[in-house]
């Protein structure tokens, strides 16, 4: 790979990385400030998806005060994305034959979704694609930002990747050399554990003094139900089975648009047995005989995974540095007990917007806009996340069951007194090391699918309309491939194979010994690996431009 | 010498197409959209042809609604000089987009139409055909590689059994097949440029052309499942089922 040739270069006011609701409300934002102010500044935003929305997955029951926000019309829109209110709203909390559903009058308040829409959030996305090319924001899908181009310690922007790798890491005949994107401020909106985000962090030190992150992941699938068995509006929750007391995680099942079900499962990633399998937890919730029932007669239509930010207030790194600012599920402003993040990532775009226009007005460039970090834990979703900052570590520790019920007080005493006993609680140990040995554990057995309400997983990628050319070289890397077979397989018995969503992980058990095999081609993106592998011996890496899901209504 | 691709909108090749529930149609809302991939052979080729010195001029054409000018944006960004969208909200058959296309080439005078044999929407595979019959010119379909020479074309073409080269004199129809190129990638330095290529604009009743369909769709049906197969015990008794069960033999 010696010798490649220069690559083209542009200069931006401002890139952003990442076309999901942050960017884009970043985008749109700026754009709003410029044209309200009579200044002309460029914006671009990249994106690894195919299509603006393609890599984008979330329940989702949207909270509109971001969209309100952000495009105060939307709701006269014969064009938004979101036209399903929530009708009604049910917790459950299940066991292995029945379950009981919380009294609404004992939530508390925050926990209701009144005034929330179901929708698709990457509809939203697509949505807030289309305001922002309105707005004169140049958006590129397909290209993925690879590399921060760092210059005497300041972020200058991005480059995308090279196309046209072949497997072997040598350049083929459509060899496509990547291109830089120089900015005098570069925004990282790329989700939950993003791959240049990360590299941000460790570069600039901005988790210092902060709690490390958590994280979930959440598995997703989309149906086609009976009209009888559809009620508009209706969101449900769940917590409890089939989990076991000891790993956290729960339910969603939404009813929105033309007959549509959107159902899924988060297993938040400290879960120790490496046996476990979030995959296979997800198609056991669905025989449960207060769930099964809206499948009847119905077809499975879309299928999809990504991991959550959970760590929350306390775990929050800061969001600015020379050059770049984090906005989004990058930074983690994901309200656990809610299961929403998507308001406070367009708040945290506009809010980073306005800090970062502010700056651009005043000449400034490639400098750290603090004012943004110093901002948020005053503003909205610094109170959406302060109040609820006790949930995941009081989850953590007790358990399901004597955990949410602390939960509970903890969430009614901040929400009638705006205080807590817990005061800030830490998070327990990061995920990657919460596994055990697989002799210290009891395998769990899980039943095979039936192929009409449970399914395997190849079936359920299929669903996700996921490709990567097929040439090039593994996106997934193994920093230590001894280590991989020595710990992973032989101490924790591959539990690759069951976190991953979408069986790119397998150990083949063969004359020479076992041999780590991965289907990168079936990767949607979800990050799980680059988190939970016990030794942080994965590194998620971007693929060739457009590669991974495309998700449909997702 | 100037050439006219045509390229088509389609649903992405990634894409798992589905049924309207009312069977009315496929489900297009919120899907992924992109260049017909036999299409995007097509501009390949033309682009190819330009960089030898044998084109000076490629000029991209699409029929459908507004967003078909990204597709054509992205012929541009590939190397196309200039583009026309015909713009329209309906379903165009096969002969209709014949029509609109002899029109347009009336009017760009080409020397050559290059365009992929079929779309991968609905597998006509009758447009360049019906085109080359409106103009009165000869047609090399399927090509598998083109030779440009002085005023003329030589086609080799995928037939059942081999190849087949024919010699078309200028100006003339080629359909793309799979193997004639593999398509470069539109760079982002490229897709940049294309933004600032001319995009002209014009709809099928601008060129007095009828689009309203000749046909009418009764139904459209998911193809049935795959049934499980059965497990024979020996040769004897696969020969036995195929004969009788499945009377093959």
């Amino acid at each position: 790979m010696a010798n490649l040739p220069a690559r083209e270069s542009m200069e931006f006011d401002v890139v952003v990385v990442g076309a999901g609701p942050a960017g884009l409300a970043t985008a749109i934002r700026l754009k709003q400030q410029a044209a309200e102010a009579g200044a002309d500044i460029s914006v671009v935003v990249v994106e690894k998806g195919s299509e603006v929305g393609a890599h984008i997955l979330s329940g989702a029951v949207v909270d509109p005060i971001g969209l309100d926000g952000l495009l105060p019309d939307w709701r006269s829109d014969p064009d938004r994305p979101l036209k399903t209110e929530v009708t009604a709203d049910e917790f459950m909390y299940l066991g292995h034959a029945g379950g009981v559903k919380f009294p609404n009058l004992f939530m508390p308040k925050l926990m209701n979704n009144h005034g929330n829409f179901v929708g698709s959030l990457g509809n939203v996305a697509r949505y807030l694609g289309r305001k922002a090319e309105e707005l004169g924001v140049e958006i590129y899908p397909g290209f993925p930002a690879s590399e921060v181009l760092v210059e005497d310690g300041k972020v200058v922007g991005v480059a995308t990747g090279d196309m046209g790798i072949s497997r072997n890491g040598e350049p083929n005949a459509n060899f496509t050399r990547g291109m830089e994107l120089r900015a005098k401020y570069t925004i990282f909106g790329e989700g939950a554990r993003g791959s240049l985000t990360r590299q941000m962090v460790d570069r600039f030190g901005l988790n210092a003094g902060k709690d490390h992150q958590k994280y979930g992941i959440g598995i997703k699938e989309l149906w086609q139900v009976k009209p009888e068995k559809f009620q508009s509006g209706l969101v449900r929750h769940s917590m409890g089975w089939p989990l076991p007391n000891n790993a956290g995680g729960g339910s969603w099942l939404y009813h929105f648009d033309d007959n549509v079900v959107s159902v899924g499962f988060v297993v938040h990633l400290n879960y120790k047995n490496p046996t476990l399998s979030p995959f296979d937890e997800f198609q056991r919730f669905k025989t449960h005989p207060m769930v099964r029932d809206v499948f009847e007669g119905a077809k499975r239509i879309g299928y999809g995974a990504r991991a959550i930010m959970e760590g929350g207030w306390q775990s929050v790194p800061r969001l600015s540095f020379p050059g770049g600012c984090l906005v989004g599920d990058s930074a983690g402003f994901v309200n656990v007990p809610r299961i929403k993040g998507s308001h406070n990532a367009i708040l945290s775009g506009m809010l980073c917007a306005d800090h970062v226009f502010a700056a651009l007005q005043a000449g400034r460039a490639h400098d750290e806009v603090a004012a943004y970090e110093e901002d948020w834990r005053s503003s909205p979703i610094g109170y959406d996340l302060k109040r609820v900052r006790n949930v995941k570590p009081l989850w953590s520790r007790y358990g399901t069951a004597a955990g949410v019920a602390l939960v509970g007080l903890d969430m009614w005493l901040t929400e009638l007194f705006g205080w807590s006993p817990f005061g800030t609680m830490k998070h327990g140990k990061p995920d990657h090391e919460c596994l055990l040995p697989l002799d210290q554990v009891t395998p769990i057995k899980y039943d095979k699918p039936d192929g009409v309400l449970t399914f395997d997983k190849l079936s359920s990628v299929f669903l996700s309309n996921t490709n990567h050319e097929e040439d090039q070289p593994v996106h997934l890397k193994v920093k230590d491939m001894g280590l991989q077979k020595a710990s992973e397989h032989d101490v924790y018995g591959g539990p690759s194979q069951r976190y991953c969503p979408a069986g790119v992980y397998e150990w083949v058990e063969g004359e020479g010994g076992a041999r780590y095999q991965i289907n990168a081609q079936n990767c949607v993106h979800c990050k799980t690996c680059d988190i939970k592998d016990p030794n942080q011996n994965i590194t998620w890496v971007t693929p060739e431009g457009g590669g991974g899901p495309n998700y449909v209504n997702m | 010498m100037k050439l006219l691709v045509c390229v088509k909108r389609v649903v992405d090749f990634n894409v798992k197409i589905r049924v309207k529930p009312d069977g009315s149609g496929v489900e297009l809302a919120n899907i992924k959209m992109s260049m017909n991939p036999f299409d995007e052979i097509a501009v390949e080729e033309a682009v190819r042809l330009k960089e030898q010195g044998k084109v000076t001029e490629i000029v991209a054409v699409s029929i459908g609604p507004q967003q078909a000018g990204e597709t054509i944006r992205t012929a541009l960004a590939m190397g196309a000089d200039r583009g026309i969208l015909v713009k329209t909200d309906a379903t165009v058959e096969p002969l209709a987009v014949a029509k609109i296309l002899a029109k347009v080439v009336e009017q760009e005078k080409p020397d050559l139409v290059i365009m992929g044999k079929q779309a991968i929407d609905d597998d006509a595979n009758q447009t360049g055909q019906m085109l080359a019959a409106l103009l009165g010119w000869p047609q090399g379909t399927f090509a598998f590689k083109v030779a440009v020479g002085e005023g003329s074309i030589d086609v080799t073409r995928e037939v059942d059994g081999g190849l087949q080269t024919v010699g078309l004199k200028l100006p003339a129809i080629v359909t793309t097949d799979l193997r004639l190129n593999e398509p470069r990638y539109a760079s982002l330095p490229n897709i940049m440029k294309a933004k600032k290529k001319p995009l002209d604009e014009t709809s099928p009743e601008t060129l007095g052309i009828d689009v309203s369909p000749r046909l009418k769709v009764i139904k459209t049906v998911e193809p049935g499942g795959r049934k499980a197969g059965v497990k024979v015990g020996s040769v004897a008794e696969l020969v036995q089922k195929l004969k009788v069960e499945a009377g093959v033999l």
